[in-house]
């Protein structure tokens, strides 16, 4: 009986921090196989010192996010098939953010920028007042509603190259965090927020380049949400509420 | 040994292009305009400097030379009403097919441009 020779995928993997190198990995090829399957793969039978992050491996949790062949993906939710180019897969951290070690991107500025972009829900009742009514139908809810699946992976902050060019920028997450807050109608830190939108590292930096909307893992529209920052913020600076 | 892990594949994309082509027309135009203030400023200097210039520019490659300036103008006014409307009007789906709609009219002005040249 003669036996198949297994399929074999190309894989480069990043090694190192801010400097290093791409080494070569051959990985057998799997039905149903995910980036994340192949990274496992290459930590547990190739090298075991590589450095990568995950937890739910579900698309739940938003932490194993990488670059797959030059775009940031969810790599367990990424099926290699979608993303194999020539039988080749090169796999990096996430772009715009410090580089730990190999795969494993350090995502500080990443949440201090939520922090900065007023990300933080300011409530109008305390947990002794009864809870406020909401209509789905509103307009404001329905606003909400349409950013708020985010799971923070990152994927749109490495696909920005607005924050590529201004360090300083909150980017896509933090501004899309935002806009749910602006329009949720039980938070009262919306001048605060507005402020902080209309700030040096505000919403008025994108280019409405929509790299974060078409990579969004989630189908969100961070583009979108930036662009209602830009009206809520003319329109309160043209009334005075800010500076 | 690399210097960096990243890549930027997601540049091909359309409204990245877009963005970029807008910029880079502004860029453009910005750099002609004080050429053309200088020649404005002929004008201070004397009739027959300022009429010996406009002279020049009825020469044939002169006035196709005009072409580029007129789609750069084109490009960057269209570009521009296209983000105008991004940032103050309610969000539409569709921007790819707003930039590919503003740079084929664009390209219109130029051609309409070019038959009244010839």
């Amino acid at each position: 009986m003669s036996t198949t020779a297994e399929a074999m995928i190309d894989v480069r993997v990043w090694r190192g921090g801010e400097e290093g190198e791409y080494q070569a990995f051959s990985v057998p090829r799997r039905d149903s196989q995910t980036v994340l399957d192949i990274v496992t793969w290459i930590q547990r039978h190739a090298d075991p010192t590589l450095a990568y992050r995950f937890a739910c491996r579900v698309g739940v949790c938003g932490s194993c996010a990488m670059t797959v062949n030059g775009r940031p993906r969810w790599t367990c939710r990424t099926h290699v098939s979608k993303v194999i180019e020539d039988g080749r897969l090169e796999i990096g951290p996430l772009a715009n953010l410090p580089v730990i070690r190999d795969l494993a991107a350090d995502m500080t500025p990443f949440f201090d920028k939520w922090q900065k972009a007023e990300g933080t829900f300011v409530p109008s009742r305390t947990r002794h007042e009864p809870l406020e009514t909401i209509s789905p139908d509103s307009a404001e809810r329905q606003a909400a509603d349409a950013a708020i699946e985010c799971i923070n992976c990152g994927v749109c902050y490495a696909a920005c190259d607005t924050v590529r060019w201004s360090p300083e920028y909150f980017g896509p997450a933090a501004l899309n965090r935002a806009w749910t807050l602006v329009n949720d109608v039980r938070d009262t830190g919306n001048l605060k927020r507005l402020a902080a939108a209309a700030s040096s590292g505000g919403c008025h930096n994108c280019h409405s380049h929509q790299s974060c909307e078409q990579l969004c893992p989630k189908g969100l529209n961070p583009t979108a949400s930036i662009a209602g920052l830009k009206r809520r913020t003319m329109q309160a600076y043209i009334r005075g509420e800010i500076s | 040994m690399s210097t960096t892990p990243h890549t930027t594949a997601y540049r091909r994309d359309r409204l990245w292009l877009a963005a970029m082509v807008h910029r880079v027309s502004g860029v453009l135009l910005a750099a002609f305009l004080p050429l053309h203030f200088l020649v404005l400023g002929l004008a201070i200097r004397g009739e027959a400097e300022l009429d010996g210039f406009l002279q020049w520019t009825k020469s044939p490659l002169v006035k196709f030379a005009e072409l580029g300036l007129v789609l750069l103008l084109a490009i960057h006014l269209l570009g521009g009403i296209r983000v105008l409307l991004i940032e103050n009007m309610p969000w539409r789906e569709g921007q790819k097919q707003m930039a590919t709609i503003a740079a084929v009219a664009a390209v219109g002005i130029g051609c309409v441009f070019l038959v009244a040249l010839l």
